[in-house]
């Protein structure tokens, strides 16, 4: 038994990590941020480049055919670095549903680059009001939304519930509304069908493959919290010992000690959970469920204190746009509501349980 | 990350549970913290015989001699978790002297000692804090002055757990009152029926008497009963303390109290529907539960770094602060959710579970303030696992150690 990263799995990291610390410096993000694509683009050709979109699709479909693990390390790294990405919905979540599909096709469309796909999963999770598709034929019509990975899609995976099925951007039928949300690093959209076209995934097993699609996904939302929390709270620590005030580092402080100490504690088992729930979408799958919802909620509580005593830490400065920790913090609060707030998952793991009724 | 057990683990782990069927009846219960009882002592021997207690302590000193496997001491500790039996004693004895002395100690102290304290015959309690000297413990007081080849010992310690049943007391006292704070002190092994030595128990608030106050007038020990050198008690009882902060906090200890809150949720009733069909108490254990599967893995975590013998950094600071209040919110719950059966305490008419949760609910308390405050915890995670600087020093200390 292992518990922990092995040599390929920390150098996976690292050199994402690396990359990622140049190519998403946060005047880039700022930039992106403020309506100038070209950084997605660019980070995109340079994950490409990494074989980033790669890690889990299949090597026979050209891809590097490794785990969710080995995804949410990637994601980990994205968070650190609030970096505008669509990996998630794109390289993890929609793999992972073609792949329990055995969509062949689409996994060789992905790997070479062709087809960049956004995921619209709440339908599925728990559509609020005037939300739901129907499916007549091969026609879809309704409301999609909150569809993620919206910045560089070329196809969208959405689910009437019961069934997957993927409609072209901006095809015929297909009204798409931008959604603004307080992290503009990540762009989602409404999708509003009319009888568009949808090409339906093979095979009749799509409930199952959602749900593992839903599942991997909350674990990389967990792990991109991971690592902005992570990053916040280096921050705070670096910050608390540069800046001084009633002529010490305010680090020296204990109030500011154990608000540090706080954020560490609560924060590192986190690391722990997200392995293990990541780890277990490929190796344990009677803990699949269970430990994603767990860890989607656990981790979205801690980086939500996180996030906010960080900014605390860093006084009036953390409050401002010119330090730009707030991109963090606004990562982290998108990254809670997505896929199901905490108590909504919360509940969903007590029912895998069989603790209602 | 590799979670699978290899056939020589699948083996023990089956080997384990083979060995705990058999022994069913003959396991005292878990529950029982009782001292000396027969039952108890009998089955530590049992234990030891299999290398279930004590399974890496050298075999000349009692031990089973087995090399360091931390994967296999956990394989352990869950399966006797996983039949409800009781692993084996534990104490500061067992868990803090005795480690101590394997590393530190003499070879006299070594053969006279070891053997009967992993045995459960020979009780141990810990003589460290006193009234002017709790976190501050380096500000100890109580004064031992060579007379010959004997300390003569004078002073008071409190807090001392056991103390009303221990055989011994390894304690730290003032050797050099001129030196500085650190470097006075000495660690000192004695024995508590030598004359002058007071034992007071304190009734706490639970209404046990779980520690003691210790009085010593004019007490006599030979010289050759410390630990390390005159002056070198600070730097022995450190690792001792590193030996305590590993004790507390099992990350499925947290795992199996969550399960039985779980089960008496489904049992009470309000307004004739189940607790955990209530939302927001439901709520409050699933909260809990995420906490504790996330201290579980970082245990998991801990145990693969050590068997690496890799150092375990913030993962293992944090244990003591997170597990002790994790432990502390759970009977909180439990307790909330009987309600006004909630309170009901000691022999009371209508009692839930022997009222239980109420001294878990403070016992855990007593566990957040002992052994280093949660604000000491907070101290050492900032300092040592984030490098943030230390408090300055005030001015002019308030008050000499010493004086
Ligand atoms: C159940 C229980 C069993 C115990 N068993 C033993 C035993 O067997 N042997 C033994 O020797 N001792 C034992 N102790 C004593 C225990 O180690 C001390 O209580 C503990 O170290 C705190 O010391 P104190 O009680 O003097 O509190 P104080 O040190 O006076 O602390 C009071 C408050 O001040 C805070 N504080 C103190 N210093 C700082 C600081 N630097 N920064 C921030 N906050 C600070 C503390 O966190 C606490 O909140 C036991 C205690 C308990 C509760």
């Amino acid at each position: 038994m292992h518990f922990g990263l092995n040599e390929d799995q920390t150098m996976l990291q690292d050199s994402v990590g690396r990359y990622l610390e140049g190519a998403s410096e946060l005047a880039l993000v700022r930039g992106f941020v403020d309506g100038e694509p070209a950084l997605a683009g660019d980070l995109q050709t340079g994950l490409m480049d990494l074989g980033v979109p790669l890690v889990l699709i299949p090597a026979e479909h050209g891809g590097l055919g490794m785990g969710v693990l080995e995804a949410a390390l990637i994601q980990e790294a994205l968070g650190r670095n609030v970096s505008p990405s669509p990996f998630t919905a794109a390289y993890g979540m929609a793999v992972v549903a073609l792949r329990a599909c055995k969509s062949d096709e689409w996994l060789g469309r992905i790997a070479s680059g062709e087809v960049v796909m956004g995921v619209g999963a709440t339908e599925a999770i728990g559509a609020r009001e005037g939300a739901g598709l129907t499916l007549s034929g091969d026609k879809v019509s309704g409301r999609a939304s909150f569809v993620m990975g919206a910045e560089a899609a070329t196809h969208f995976l959405l689910t009437t519930g019961e069934q997957l099925l993927i409609v072209e951007r901006g095809g015929a039928g297909i009204e798409e509304v931008a959604l603004t949300t307080i992290d503009k690093t990540r762009h989602v959209v409404n999708l509003d069908l009319d009888g568009a076209s949808a090409h339906l995934l093979a095979g009749n097993n799509h409930v199952e493959a959602q749900n593992k699609m839903i599942d991997a996904g909350r674990v990389l939302l967990a792990a991109d919290t991971l690592g902005a929390a992570s990053m916040m709270l280096e921050k705070a620590v670096a910050y608390s010992k540069e800046r001084e005030q009633f002529n010490r580092p305010i680090g020296s402080f204990q109030a500011v000690k154990h608000m540090c100490a706080e954020m560490a504690a609560k924060l590192e088992p986190c690391r722990s959970l997200v392995w293990y729930a990541a780890y277990a979408q490929d190796n344990v799958p009677e803990e699949a469920a269970l430990t994603s919802r767990l860890a989607k909620s656990h981790v979205s509580e801690v980086g939500k204190f996180v996030a906010r005593t960080s900014t605390e830490v860093h006084g009036g400065m953390g409050f401002t746009d010119l330090l730009g920790l707030h991109y963090w913090f606004k990562r982290i609060g998108a990254n809670r509501q997505l896929l199901g707030g905490p108590q909504a998952v919360r509940d969903e793991a007590a029912q895998l349980q069989g603790f209602v009724g | 990350m590799d979670l699978n057990l290899t056939q020589e683990y699948v083996d023990f782990r089956a080997e384990v549970a083979s060995f705990l069927q058999a022994h069913k009846d003959v396991a005292p219960n878990r529950n029982d913290r009782s001292v000396r009882s027969e039952k108890r002592l009998a089955w530590q021997q049992i234990l030891l015989a299999h290398g279930y207690a004590a399974r890496t302590h050298p075999k000349e000193y009692g031990g089973y001699g087995a090399e360091q496997d931390a994967l296999k001491s956990r394989i352990i500790a869950e399966e006797f978790s996983r039949a409800k039996m009781p692993g084996g004693m534990s104490g500061q004895g067992i868990n803090m002297l005795v480690p101590t002395l394997l590393e530190l100690g003499t070879q006299e102290q070594k053969d006279a000692y070891i053997k009967p304290t992993l045995d459960g015959t020979m009780v141990w309690c810990q003589g460290y804090s006193e009234p002017g000297a709790g976190s501050d413990l380096a500000a100890v007081k109580t004064s031992a002055v060579v007379d010959g080849d004997d300390f003569i010992i004078n002073g008071q310690k409190i807090w001392t757990s056991t103390a009303q049943y221990a055989d011994m007391m390894f304690c730290l006292v003032r050797t050099e009152p001129d030196a500085k704070k650190h470097q006075g002190i000495s660690y000192i092994l004695l024995d508590m029926k030598t004359p002058g030595i007071e034992v007071r128990p304190l009734m706490t608030m639970t209404g046990h008497a779980e520690f003691n106050e210790v009085f010593f007038t004019d007490v006599r020990v030979p010289t050759h009963s410390m630990v390390g050198n005159r002056g070198e008690g600070w730097m022995v009882a450190n690792a001792t303390l590193t030996h305590e902060r590993g004790m507390l906090g099992d990350p499925d200890a947290a795992l199996s109290r969550l399960n039985a809150i779980a089960d008496i949720m489904k049992q009470e009733q309000l307004h004739g529907t189940s607790l955990m069909d209530n939302d927001v108490y439901r709520d409050r254990l699933m909260q809990l539960q995420g906490e504790a599967y996330a201290m579980k893995m970082n245990g998991m975590r801990l145990t693969t770094l050590s068997s690496q013998k890799k150092s375990s950094g913030m993962a293992g600071l944090l244990v003591k602060l997170q597990g002790c209040e994790l432990n502390h919110q759970m009977a909180e719950l439990a307790i909330d959710v009987m309600g006004e059966y909630g309170m009901l305490y000691e022999k009371s008419p209508f009692i839930r579970d022997r009222g239980m949760w109420q001294t878990h609910y403070m016992f855990d308390l007593g566990l957040i303030i002992g052994g280093g405050s949660a604000q000491i915890q907070k101290n050492i995670i900032s300092e040592r696992g984030l490098g943030m600087p230390r408090e300055p020093k005030p001015a002019k200390p308030a008050a000499q150690a010493t004086n």
